[in-house]
């Protein structure tokens, strides 16, 4: 195998050209990357990045040592349109092209928008999505402009998070969520009611079990001025986040042959129908599940750098999801894989004092773990889980 | 100098954060194989106190991500983390947990 291409410059994408080089690799490596920016770190983006807390520069994940030590060709701001797994070819936009003897697949996710609404420039329209480092600088710039009533459409993760950050610069904070309560699917009730109990202990109103009918000005009408619920209610809005979501970036993918079914369809060790194509991060389906952790990033490039390199599937992905949430000042940390009739546990500190470890458990046994404001014991009870895991053989 | 704890409130494999006269948190580790060590808390990657880590043998994992830190050289030994958080002077003097802190740029 003398030249490897990777599609997407971000977390994924870096970690799986590092690891290919760390296990021996040492053809020609190209990292292709429809941003311009060099990777960089995107947890921050929601959170310190948004309040000023933490500039760009810190958010880079590569220095200029790295960089020379990687030793590779990289096309930033270039989209990979087409994949030709017959002759080797990866399609760039601007009618160029890669041959290559194989690819790592790392092209990500993408915001989903509301239905109906066309994407256009947030800077005139108050309409923002939060994925990248210019979606980010854009909401950034028009938080500056005042204090503002934000809506922000989507009780997850990064619906909090935006919340938390837009209470801290002042602006009065609104979160709509169509379900009864937000993060139920990622939590279970008990845990989910905690959260949600953060938005108004920080004077952030949530409005639940409502969808959005539709926005008030936000597109061709110039900027958005409200925002229409379901149930007939309409919230006045200077800004409006929409975070419900990402779908995979696979279209580009569509003719390749590859199959895609809400990701790009790969065994446990990241490997797609071909020994010579790879996917990971949150654009990857391992064994049927499609993850959207920093961490399974991380960690997938490492196994899919050896399967490419060995080529043949010769270690699988050993998972234990992980992630955490910064909002309102408190760490929320989750790992394992609950099931919806699991039942928490506060083994731990107390739910008013909104710190405390909980375990969410079946016949006995741990399944998950749950922390507000407690690092420690939870990576403790993280790593006793992760022992528990048994190694997956391929 | 500062007195951060006795000794036998340290047990090996246990950190303790040190917040009080320190121009920045300084966590102190105690190795199962007996060493004390003392390092800047906060991961230079992303704000995590690393006193919260994941002590193994003389390395320290970030609690938020995977970084692992050498406690004696500071030192990141894998991404994301890039620079190494600085180390400090630590004994154990009749039975106290004594730190110094230094003033000089990391290793």
């Amino acid at each position: 195998m003398r030249s490897i291409t990777v599609i997407g410059a971000s977390l994924a994408g870096l970690y799986a050209a590092r690891a290919l080089r760390t296990q021996g690799f040492d053809g020609r490596l190209v990292i292709v990357g429809d941003e311009h920016h060099q990777p960089y770190d995107r947890p921050p983006l929601s959170k310190d990045f948004l309040t000023g807390a933490c500039d760009q520069g810190q958010l880079a994940l590569t220095d200029a040592d790295d960089t020379a030590e990687l030793y590779a060709e990289w096309y930033l701001g270039t989209r990979a349109t087409g994949l030709d797994t017959g002759s080797g070819t990866v399609l760039l936009d601007g009618d160029r092209s890669l041959d290559t003897d194989a690819v790592v697949i790392a092209t990500g996710a993408a915001p989903r928008h509301l239905p109906g609404q066309v994407p256009a420039d947030p800077a005139e329209t108050g309409v923002h999505t939060l994925r990248t480092l210019d979606d980010a600088q854009a909401l950034r710039d028009d938080l500056a402009r005042g204090p503002a009533r934000v809506v922000v459409i989507g009780g997850g993760f990064i619906g909090a998070e935006v919340a938390s950050s837009c209470a801290v610069l002042g602006h009065d904070v609104t979160v709509v969520e169509a379900a009864p309560l937000p993060l139920v699917p990622q939590l279970g009730e008990e845990m989910a009611q905690v959260c949600a109990g953060l938005h108004a202990d920080h004077g952030v109103t949530l409005v639940t079990g409502t969808g959005v009918a539709g926005l008030q000005g936000g597109a061709t009408e110039g900027r958005v001025t409200g925002v229409q619920l379901g149930d007939g209610r309409l919230l006045p809005a200077d800004v409006v986040v929409v975070g419900i979501g990402v779908r995979p970036n696979t279209s580009w993918l569509e003719g390749s042959g590859l199959p895609l079914e809400d990701g790009v369809v790969c065994d446990a060790g990241c490997v797609t129908a071909l020994p010579n194509v790879v996917a990971v991060g949150d654009v990857a389906r391992l064994d049927g599940r499609r993850a959207e952790h920093w961490t399974s990033a991380t960690e997938q490039a490492t196994v899919a750098a050896r399967n490419l390199l060995a080529g043949s599937t010769v270690a699988a992905h050993q998972s234990l999801p992980y992630f955490w949430s910064d909002q309102y000042g408190v760490r929320i940390q989750f790992a394992g894989r609950r099931l919806p009739t699991d039942t928490p546990r506060i083994v731990e500190g107390s739910v008013d004092d909104r710190s405390f470890l909980a375990c969410y458990e079946r016949e006995g046994q741990t399944t998950a773990v749950f922390a507000v404001n407690r690092p420690r014991p939870f990576m403790r009870q993280r790593r006793e889980l992760m022992r528990a895991t048994q190694p997956v053989t391929a | 100098m500062i007195t951060v704890c006795r000794i036998e409130d340290l047990p090996p494999g246990e950190s303790i954060r040190v917040t009080d006269g320190v121009p920045a948190p300084v966590a102190v580790f105690h190795t199962e194989d007996g060493e004390v060590y003392a390092i800047d808390d906060t991961c230079t990657h992303q704000d995590a106190s690393l006193a919260d880590g994941w002590l193994e043998g003389c390395f320290v994992e970030c609690p938020l991500h995977t970084a692992f830190f050498d406690l004696r050289t500071g030192r990141p030994t894998c991404p994301p983390a890039k620079y190494a958080v600085r180390t400090h002077q630590v004994s154990v003097e009749n039975g106290q947990v004594l730190l110094r802190i230094g003033v000089a740029e990391p290793a």
